[in-house]
């Protein structure tokens, strides 16, 4: 396996290659053309489609949201990217009103086959307004769907996947993962939307993660196992479908269940796939589920405060132990 | 406002202060002692040092992430806003904030606002609750021009025309959001036609003066305080710097940053006062050393300074409401 491809790299040529393909697709959103993108996702698009596809808009997140779902209302394909997950409560408005609705309220006449990317995280130091973990939230919304790529090889197909869908797809990039490099085929068939990876099987206890928080369980797993302990770690790629059957497969093969998930505990992701578990599975538990997510707290600027507020490989590492009875 | 000896001195101190504390902040961050974003005033001091020379103590001020300059000529401590920067519980913010969120009581800063045109409606309830009240005060928001694409920024200048309001709006127009230049987003680019088109009585200054910056404000304020409604000022500046620490600046071309920076603010008032026969009265050499002393002790506190312990991490979530 080469690692040759950065995950920024990689949205970078899924975009390449979607436009290259259908004239119907463009992107827009702040900063995305001259700039070359906020995190320089789009450096060099600019020269090769020209601003009528590269679209620089305004600082005005709900009205450049609102025209691409009315573009993507009539006949366009486009990306609207949205710099950071924070400013996307700036058109949550039209996320949740009308690009979420439309089908819905016209009884299945207008479709929304928007996409919009946004970076999202903590853990860079950049205050409370610039680091929040939202994508919880929008997975919460009937008429959305959400997935939170977290290797190169997801970062790539997602574009693509999402593209494909009729109806409006959010990408969350964890921030922080932009330089992180993978191996990418772009020749193999993606996973589809709504599946979940096992990205590491394991017999002893199941850990459900998504974005950024993958990397961290996988090494927790590593550490985990040289004290015995053999973790499977599953990427959820997609909040919005979940991925009940794998949840539920993992659930009945390990009997034990952690989760981790860097938004706030209240009303997250994680406290839904354990009403999940309980639903579907709870027989089949052998030990109360658990999970390690972002204290409750704004985030904090100061270094050895946001560290302490989110999820880490420790404790990880010490949540799955309690889970397996040994804490 | 009579440009007299002091006045000169407070002015260009005000403007050195800020220009070299920022240059301290640069090397802090390259040593990762400061860390996040960071976003630099270097090139806009004359509006910070104007505008704030305009305010009285009750006034209050309103800000964005670039707001170092604001901070030190509102009168908030140079020592506490780098305790800040190194998330130090000395900072002004106790280092939960970090650069882009400077806050101050003492002084009536309410910080420090990183969501473009998200502080133009707290200043607009700010201003509604003088009024309400009867206090003559106002309330000063600073902004960038990237703030006027936002519907805040026009549903903010509508209301506070509408309801009259002791309101201060400065336009820190610096002709760039980020990389992309005013003309790419406005139709209009003058600015403060916007604001008039609220029916707001409103200016375009040149923004490199700290003079002119501050004759603005000082007669907007006045106004705004004999219930006059709100004002707003547009002030016509570049930055020198990228945008943030992170900014190959692909967006624009070293001529115009070279022209820009003939009309330095420094440079400019110098000139002006070398006009005046003021600047003999300036003893450079002794500013420089003065100055050099207030940063130094800031970064020696800042170092110094404790780190919150972790214990306190869920602290400042709720108020803490005192049960006796
Ligand atoms: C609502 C919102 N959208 C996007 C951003 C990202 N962003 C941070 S600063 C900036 C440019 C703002 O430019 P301007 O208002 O002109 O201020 P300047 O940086 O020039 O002082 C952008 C787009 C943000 N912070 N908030
Ligand atoms: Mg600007």
């Amino acid at each position: 396996m080469d690692n040759a491809t950065t995950y920024r790299e990689a949205v970078r040529e899924a975009i390449r290659k979607a436009m290259r393909e259908d004239e119907r697709v463009f992107l827009m959103g702040e900063d995305v053309g001259r700039y070359g993108g906020c995190y320089a996702v789009s450096m060099g698009l600019l020269d090769e489609f020209g601003e009528e596809r590269i679209i620089d808009a305004p600082l005005s997140e709900s009205g450049f949201t609102g025209a691409g779902i009315g573009a993507a209302m009539n006949g366009m394909r486009p990306i609207v990217e949205i710099m950071t997950v924070n400013f996307s409560l700036l058109a949550l408005d039209q996320i949740v009103n009308n690009a979420a609705t439309l089908l819905h309220m016209s009884g299945g006449q207008f479709n929304v086959p928007l996409v919009i990317r946004m970076a999202t995280g903590g853990g860079k130091q950049l205050g409370a307004q610039h680091s929040h973990s939202l994508e919880g939230w929008f997975a919460h919304v009937p008429g959305l769907k959400v997935l939170t790529p977290a290797t190169a090889q997801d970062a790539y197909d997602m574009v693509g996947l999402a593209l494909a869908d009729p109806d409006p797809v959010l990408i969350f990039e964890n921030a922080l993962l932009y330089n992180a490099k993978g191996s990418l085929d772009v020749e193999a068939t993606p996973l589809p939307i709504g599946k979940a990876f096992v990205a590491k099987e394991g017999k002893d206890v199941s850990v459900l993660t998504y974005g950024i928080s993958l990397f961290k369980a996988l090494d927790a797993a590593q550490s985990l196992a040289k004290d015995g302990i053999d973790a499977e770690v599953i990427d959820l790629r997609s909040l919005r479908p979940l991925d009940d059957e794998t949840i539920m497969n993992s659930v009945k093969k390990t009997r034990k269940v952690l989760i981790v998930d860097e938004g706030w505990k209240s009303g997250s992701v994680s406290a839904e796939i354990m009403a999940r578990i309980n639903e579907q599975a709870f027989y089949e538990l052998d030990a109360p589920m658990e999970r390690v997510c972002t204290v409750e707290v704004p985030l904090p600027y100061a270094k050895h405060l946001e560290d302490a507020a989110l999820p880490q490989v420790d404790k990880i590492v010490a949540m799955a132990k309690k889970v397996m009875g040994e804490s | 406002m009579e440009l007299d000896l002091a006045k000169a001195k407070e002015f260009y101190k005000g403007m050195l202060l800020i220009r070299r504390f920022e240059e301290k902040c640069v090397e802090l961050y390259s040593n990762q002692k400061i860390r996040g974003f960071l976003h630099l005033y270097i090139g806009e001091e004359a509006i910070a040092v104007g505008l704030m020379s305009a305010l009285g103590e009750d006034d209050a001020v309103l800000t964005t992430y670039r707001e170092h300059g604001h901070a030190l000529a509102r009168g908030v401590r140079a020592k506490n806003v780098m305790a800040e920067m190194f998330g130090k519980v000395e900072g002004c913010s106790r280092g939960r904030g970090g650069s882009m969120h400077l806050f101050d009581a003492k002084t009536r800063f309410y910080g420090g606002s990183a969501i473009v045109a998200g502080s133009l409606p707290l200043a607009v309830g700010m201003a509604l609750a003088d009024k309400m009240m009867k206090r003559k005060r106002v309330t000063v928001c600073v902004f960038g021009d990237g703030a006027v694409a936002e519907g805040e920024f026009h549903e903010s200048l509508n209301l506070a025309a509408l309801w009259k309001l002791p309101v201060l709006f400065v336009c820190e127009n610096n002709g760039y959001a980020m990389g992309t230049a005013l003309k790419y987003t406005q139709s209009e680019t003058d600015i403060y036609k916007k604001a008039a088109s609220y029916k707001i009585s409103s200016k375009q200054v040149d923004g490199m003066s700290v003079t002119e910056v501050a004759k603005a404000a000082a007669r907007a304020v006045e106004d705004v305080k004999d219930g006059k409604g709100p004002a707003f000022i547009e002030c016509l500046t570049y930055r020198f710097r990228a945008h943030s620490m992170f900014d190959a600046e692909l967006y624009r071309d070293k001529k115009e940053v070279l022209e820009w920076k003939e009309k330095d603010p420094l440079l400019a008032f110098e000139r002006k006062l070398q006009e005046l026969n003021l600047w003999s009265g300036i003893n450079l050499k002794e500013f420089e050393e003065e100055i050099k002393g207030v940063i130094d002790e800031a970064v020696e506190f800042a170092e110094n300074g404790a780190l919150e312990p972790v214990e306190d991490l869920e602290k400042f979530v709720y108020s803490e409401v005192s049960d006796g």
